[in-house]
């Protein structure tokens, strides 16, 4: 085992964890901490993180129009339906054109209006135009940006480590297996595996920021990689702590079938329509009327409604036969349905990569070859791609897929982290798509995830880097030893039974994540009731059991991914139980959860807290 | 209905043994992509086969290989063209084979290190953090820059680079010199120098023109800009820099 002795380790490298490192370094550098590193620990090299995907852009109110502060809170209120935090969401919000200001200065190739400042577009929910943008690629240029600044204040091992500014060490590809904790229950660090030199490395610091991202890729119809797999939310539960609210999964109404690739918000925005098999406009008959004249979007109307609206919208057109069929490819053939790829028939679960599925139409032929252009270049790329139309002259089928965590690790507005009873873990932070802040409440609002990834994980560094002032960390203590051996016994122990897994078992991990996917889509989606959250729970308790006895053919010790998979299909099952368990309990529609058998809101709401019990069984309660 | 199976062969190698090809018959239908296929001889027959990839949508630039010896996304790459043929799939050339398809990422990030990808000067800190309540108070229209379509258009094509190394994989060159920046790397020097916001043109140019492997070695064969997926055009921006070098 190798140890590696750091001031702040932050486990992620997309746009939070690169947010966080940044923020740590101003933060060391103000204090004279000259000697103080930051380490980096990535699954993938960091341009790889998930934020490359996100398209349509970030909210932040500009003052160069007609948008206030006060609404863009009370629309992320609105959307939240009671479970959003005021306070958190004024914090967070307020900071957020301060973040998207500062990311100008770095170099993002921000869109522009007609004077040349910073354009914003219409979004789903949203009052006002306020969602800064990058043509249809913000996330993208947002993670490059932060990544290249961050090259800036990196150390690599060819450099003289001895650097005269607080620095960033990185580590690509290694996977965080567990936390370490004291014995009074604050963190000290992280366990992970070296995919390239292979081995395990204990990494000991005084604070650590987790920014492992969302767990939607557990569902087998979902807009997010196959990387987005809730490792960092399954660590908490490890270390006893709590997840709060994490039965809201934002399914996001517009995405191609069979691949699940999002067609950004910002296509309807631009003034794209959805039609049914008749090519009538259908929201309007599901409450999201009047129908607003083609290319002339209206804010919360139509297709710019909320999302979970349109979604539900969706299921309902479904239900009364106004959808089209869609069917993608040949029974066996190799191919895309979710990350189980694979394709072979599996009888038991009765799904195959031929997907049968229902669809929609988009329409953008009127929007006009300049705007598809300059500011949907991406979707136009991607519909001629994988579903072969040219959406000048063509209709894309679009389907809903499970796209956003609501929920996650609780946190304050700064990214401490809070356990189930509410309070801080010390030197415990998380930030970006893992936490639950407060923000999002029930139902986030699109483009207010990016922001939140660069107020909170910015936040988070400053704290975590003020925490580290009475540590004899790295700057203090000689690189690369510790002689904690509490510590290191508590990582050698904790990555023994991961190691293990190599060469053992005869349960195929694909087939767990294929059925995994499957059970949720067909019974944790757009609605759901007792019944079939009964059935999700089962079906997950018996592919748990499965997963005690996953095969790990791979026996190798350096770029061992058949492993990796294997890790990461136990985290999405560890999620996965968490989000049925506190589906199933609560009584309520509400947001992004919507119950057929209990179609109301309760008047009072509430939060929902899971914690691991003894048996490994998750434990909810509401607050 | 499939439409059959496609003989695809791999180049594997363990890390210290010579590289193998191992072929593996593949069911298939329009819209199997190269990744697909990938992922079906993992799941099904062998589960040590080891390649990178994350997206699937051509973005996050992971899934780079050789196939019929040239460089592709294998995530955008469909099968069903090389039907009749097969397909050969390896690692991408010029760069150390880690294991099976995954080759060696820090060369090149090295080299793009190397070409200051950030803004210069560095920018002032915007102040770190207030209180809570003081964050409306900002003066936002002085914090942002402006910048006019013409000037967003100077490098908007050359910021599309996702970082794939595709380019490396096509420069003949690199199997000369394997210390050549490459192509990448300078095409995002071009990136910040043409931003209006950015004055490292001249740091950045030294880094390159002061320097036997910057942009001199480019002998212009076009390849990089052939085969990148982003349509940024690597071999124009070295060009560039030869001929200001030259003083043309
Ligand atoms: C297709 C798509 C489009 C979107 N569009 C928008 C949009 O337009 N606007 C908006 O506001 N939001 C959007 N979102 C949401 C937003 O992109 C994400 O919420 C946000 O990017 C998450 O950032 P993050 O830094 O928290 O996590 P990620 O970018 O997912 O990064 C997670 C990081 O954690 C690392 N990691 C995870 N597990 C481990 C482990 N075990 N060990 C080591 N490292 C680990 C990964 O390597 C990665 O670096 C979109 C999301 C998707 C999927
Ligand atoms: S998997 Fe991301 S580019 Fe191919």
């Amino acid at each position: 085992m190798r140890i590696e002795a750091a001031d702040v380790v932050v486990v992620g490298g997309g746009a939070a964890g690169l947010s966080a490192a940044l923020a740590a370094l101003e933060t060391f550098a103000t204090d004279g901490r000259n000697a103080a590193r930051v380490a980096l620990v990535s699954k993938v090299y960091p341009m790889r993180s998930h934020t490359v995907a996100a398209e349509g852009g970030a909210a932040g109110v500009v003052p160069w129009g007609d948008d206030s502060l006060d609404a863009h809170l009370a629309d992320t209120l609105a959307s939240g339906s009671g479970l959003g935090d005021q306070a958190a969401a004024q914090w967070i919000l307020e900071r957020a054109p301060r973040e998207l200001a500062r990311l100008d200065r770095l170099g993002m190739p921000w869109s522009r209006d007609d004077s040349g400042r910073p354009a914003v577009r219409r979004f789903g929910g949203m009052s006002n135009p306020r969602t800064w943008f990058a043509a249809d690629k913000t996330g993208f240029h947002m993670l490059h940006t932060l990544f290249q600044e961050s090259l800036r204040h990196t150390l690599t091992t060819a450099d003289s480590r001895d650097s005269a500014a607080p620095s960033i060490i990185r580590y690509d590809e290694h996977i965080a297996l567990d936390l370490l904790m004291s014995d009074g229950g604050g963190a000290r660090g992280i366990v992970a595996y070296d995919q390239q030199q292979g081995h395990v490395v204990a990494f000991v610091a005084p604070a650590v920021i987790l920014a492992t991202g969302g767990a939607a890729r557990a569902w087998g119809t979902s807009t997010n990689a196959g990387i987005v797999t809730g490792d960092g939310l399954s660590m908490a539960l490890r270390a006893g702590l709590a997840l709060r609210d994490i039965e809201f999964v934002q399914v996001h109404p517009t995405c191609l079938p069979a691949t699940g690739i999002l067609i950004t918000e910002a296509a309807r925005g631009e003034g794209g329509v959805l039609l049914d098999r008749n090519g009538d406009r259908y929201l309007a008959d599901y409450g999201l009327g009047p129908v607003t004249p083609v290319g002339q979007p209206v804010p919360r109307t139509m297709e710019l409604g909320p999302r979970d609206r349109l979604s539900q919208a969706f299921w309902k057109a479904d239900r009364d036969g106004r959808t089209i069929p869609w069917h993608d490819g040949a029974d066996g053939a190799a191919g895309s349905v979710g990350a189980a790829g694979g394709g072979e028939t599996d009888a038991a679960s009765g799904t195959s990569a031929g997907a049968r599925r229902n669809v929609v139409h988009l329409d953008l032929r009127h929007v006009g070859d300049f705007l598809l252009k300059t500011r949907l270049p991406l979707v136009t790329g991607l519909a001629r791609r994988y579903v072969g139309v040219d959406p000048r002259f063509g209709l894309i089928p679009v389907c809903p897929a499970a796209h956003y965590t609501m929920g996650g690790i609780p946190t304050t507005p700064q990214g401490q982290v809070l356990d189930g009873a509410g309070q801080a873990v010390p030197g415990l932070y998380a930030a970006g798509e893992c936490a639950s802040t407060g923000l999002h409440g029930a139902n986030r609002l699109g483009s207010n995830s990016l922001v939140e990834t660069l107020v909170v994980g910015r936040a988070a560094g400053a704290l975590a880097a003020g925490d580290t002032g009475s540590f004899d960390g790295l700057s203090a203590s000689p690189r690369y030893s510790t002689t904690d051996k509490a510590l290191t016994d508590q990582a050698e122990a904790l990555a023994q039974p991961w190691l293990a897994m190599r060469g053992q078992g005869s349960e195929s991990p694909a087939h767990i994540r294929r059925d995994l996917g499957a059970l949720l889509d067909a019974d944790v989606g757009i609605y759901c009731d007792a019944d079939g959250l009964a059935r999700a729970r089962a079906s997950i308790d018996s592919l748990r059991q499965r997963f005690a006895d996953v095969r790990v053919a791979d026996t190798s010790s350096v770029f061992n991914t058949d492993w990796a998979q294997a890790l990461q299909v136990g985290a999405m099952l560890d999620v996965a139980a968490a989000v049925v368990a506190a589906a199933e309990g609560r009584h309520e529609s509400r947001g992004a959860h919507q119950r057929i058998d209990h179609p109301d809101a309760d008047a009072a709401p509430k939060h929902s807290i899971v914690v691991t019990g003894q048996t490994g069984v998750p434990e909810v309660s509401y607050v | 209905m499939s439409e059959g199976t496609i003989r695809v062969t791999v180049t594997r190698q363990e890390p210290g043994q010579p590289p193998r090809d191992e072929t593996y018959d593949v069911p298939f239908d329009e819209r199997t992509s190269v990744l697909d296929a990938l992922d079906w001889i993992k799941d099904t027959v062998d589960a040590t086969l080891t390649f990178r990839w994350s997206c699937r949508s051509a973005v996050c630039g992971s899934c780079g290989v050789m196939v019929n010896g040239r460089p592709v996304l294998g995530c955008e790459t469909f099968v069903a063209g090389y039907a009749t043929s097969g397909i050969t799939v390896g690692p991408m050339s010029h760069a150390a084979v880690q294991r099976d398809l995954a080759v060696d990422t820090e060369d090149f990030l090295a080299k793009l290190r190397s070409a200051f990808p950030w803004m210069l000067p560095e920018p002032a800190a915007l102040a770190v953090e207030g209180s809570a309540g003081d964050g409306g108070a900002v003066d936002l229209a002085a914090l942002v820059s402006t910048q006019t379509l013409e000037q967003l258009e100077a490098f908007r094509t050359l910021a599309q680079c996702i970082d794939c190394m595709l380019c490396y994989a096509a420069c003949p060159v690199l199997a000369e010199v394997p210390g050549f920046t490459g192509p990448a790397a300078i095409a995002t020097a071009q990136r910040w120098n043409h931003d209006s916001r950015d004055g490292g043109d001249e740091q950045r140019f030294e880094a390159l023109a002061d320097n036997e492997e910057g942009i001199w070695p480019c002998i212009q064969n076009g390849a990089c800009t052939r085969v990148c997926p982003k349509g940024v055009d690597p071999a124009k921006a070295i060009k560039d820099l030869q001929r200001l070098a030259m003083g043309a």
